[in-house]
């Protein structure tokens, strides 16, 4: 049975099988290939190609420090503590599940029991000198109340910085003022996903 | 007094074709900058200035106030002769090139060449090819393995174009019998259809290539080759001495370009409605522009490569070109 026959089934159109060049045999061959590459003017093809790029003038560039790229949900930036969006709470819960997964071993948190008789989440770090961003944390958490952001510009002068549950809790004036945004779930496709998607050829 | 006015005369012409090669070799940075990326659909420098125009001029800062480090081991007095060695035989041979047409100021007429000697394409080539001692001297002197590789491929690349260059530029001087360029320019005086392109356009795709290799540009910028070589002889080279190997490179675009646009395009004579002084400064731009479009386009060669074209393909058709030209000469 043909195994092309099942390749083809998944394929968008636009694909191309290149099965290889042969390899010329004689010298009249080589002499055949110097010449059809020497005429075929695959050169001026490729000046072609740059000359009307830059006639088009389609231009690519994210001028940085002035734009930014929308990162998608899926990325994994520094963490984030939530609060909860009915009382202002935080929403940790102080179960240590982050802290027990953590495979860089770099979440260390403190707990205490408060006067309610509920759990107090006291401090909460991250080393991001050790943090492997691999988001398991973000996944096992099953408040939603620690997530990755978006924010990729974590240069700073102290490797403390960012890592305390101050720096990572959303502050209360900024969520009062409903800034805080839902965390669409570990693994969240960005809305506009669906146009990315692509039949790639699937080898049984 | 007519030999000081002449001294006066020539000197005042030095100054201003240094500084104005100098000032376009640097304006040609930004402009291949530029040019680079809008073919691959970048934007190139846009900050400092307006569309980054003033990047020039934040590059000649960094340079010149950039520390000046002569690493261990060099041989000292070549390492720092070696960039002054390429920029200032680069300055060389643009004084045997006319650029313009005569034109007269306040009643003295003006030859826009600083010497017009009666060799002048000789000179020309003879000064471009010294320049090959920058790259062969900083590649020796730096104590480096990638300058030492990188001066190793600037002999062989000055051993194979030479020879291509030479030999193609043969059949224009045997249909013209003189080595001057105003002569040459004056050959082709009446228009497009006298322009010794069509009579030699064999030659005039020698010269082109060789032209490339002698400039060290992008099919055959082997020399520097970053993949390569990290950047060959200029390896060890910083601050105003790098700065004085890369003035010399535009400097020899720029000469070969006026080259070119002299011995075959018809020089400066008026094209159509142009005047002959814009029609070069037409020619020279693009020509440069060129330099920069295959720079974006094209690979480039391995160094065996360079050596099999220059040898067995270019040099076997530069004597066939002279032979026929010889033939139909008699």
């Amino acid at each position: 049975m043909e195994l092309r026959g099942f390749k083809n089934r998944n394929i968008s159109p636009g694909y191309i099988f290149f099965e290889g060049e042969t390899k010329p045999q004689t010298s009249w061959d080589r002499f055949k290939r110097f010449s059809a590459r020497a005429v075929k003017g695959e050169l001026f093809v490729g000046l072609w190609i740059v000359f009307r790029e830059m006639i088009k003038f389609d231009i690519c560039t994210v001028q940085y420090p002035l734009e930014k790229i929308r990162m998608s949900p899926r990325y994994r930036a520094i963490h984030k503590l939530l609060r909860l969006f009915e009382s202002g709470h935080e929403r940790c819960i102080g179960c240590g599940l982050c802290e027990k997964i953590c495979i860089a071993n770099c979440i260390k948190m403190d707990t205490k029991v408060d006067e309610k008789s509920r759990k107090l989440v006291t401090e909460y770090s991250i080393n991001f000198g050790r943090c492997i961003f691999c988001g398991y944390c973000a996944e096992v958490c099953p408040e939603l109340a620690i997530v990755h952001g978006d924010d990729y510009e974590h240069a700073s002068e102290q490797r403390a910085h960012f890592g305390f549950k101050e720096d990572m809790l959303t502050p209360l004036d900024k969520f009062k003022a409903n800034k805080q945004k839902e965390f669409p779930g570990f693994g969240a496709l960005s809305k506009d996903a669906d146009k990315f998607v692509k039949k790639t050829p699937l080898a049984y | 007094m007519i030999e000081t006015a002449l001294i006066i005369e020539t000197v005042v012409k030095a100054v201003v074709v240094l500084s104005v090669v100098a000032g376009m070799g640097a304006f040609a940075t930004f402009i291949e900058r530029k040019v680079l990326a809008f073919m691959q659909r970048r934007l190139g420098p846009m900050f400092v200035g307006p569309y980054g125009l003033l990047q020039l001029a934040a590059d000649g800062i960094k340079l010149f106030t950039k520390e000046d480090i002569i690493p261990q081991n060099t041989i000292k007095p070549i390492f720092i002769i070696a960039p002054v060695i390429a920029a200032s035989s680069a300055f060389v041979a643009v004084a045997a090139v006319p650029y313009f047409p005569e034109f007269t100021v306040f009643g003295y007429t003006i030859h826009p060449i600083i010497s017009d000697i009666n060799v002048g394409l000789l000179f020309v080539m003879g000064a471009a090819s010294v320049g090959m001692y920058g790259p062969l001297l900083a590649g020796l002197s730096s104590a480096n393995k990638w300058s030492l590789l990188g001066g190793a491929r600037a002999v062989i690349q000055l051993l194979s174009f030479e020879v291509v260059s030479g030999l193609s530029i043969l059949a224009p001087i045997m249909m013209i019998g003189s080595l001057s360029l105003i002569d040459m320019n004056d050959y082709q005086i009446g228009g497009v259809a006298n322009w010794l392109v069509w009579k030699q356009p064999l030659a005039f795709v020698l010269f082109a290539i060789a032209g490339f290799a002698e400039t060290n540009r992008t099919p055959f910028d082997l020399v520097e080759f970053e993949a390569e070589i990290v950047s060959g002889y200029a390896t060890e080279y910083s601050g105003m001495r790098w700065g004085l190997f890369f003035i010399g490179e535009y400097a020899n675009m720029i000469t070969i370009s006026v080259l070119v646009s002299i011995i075959f395009l018809g020089g400066y004579n008026d094209m159509w409605f142009i005047p002959g002084a814009l029609a070069m400064l037409i020619k020279v731009s693009l020509w440069i522009f060129l330099f920069l479009w295959v720079r974006a386009a094209w690979p480039h060669i391995r160094p065996d490569q360079l050596m099999w074209l220059c040898w067995k393909v270019l040099m076997p058709l530069s004597l066939l070109n002279i032979l026929i030209t010889g033939i139909v000469l008699v």
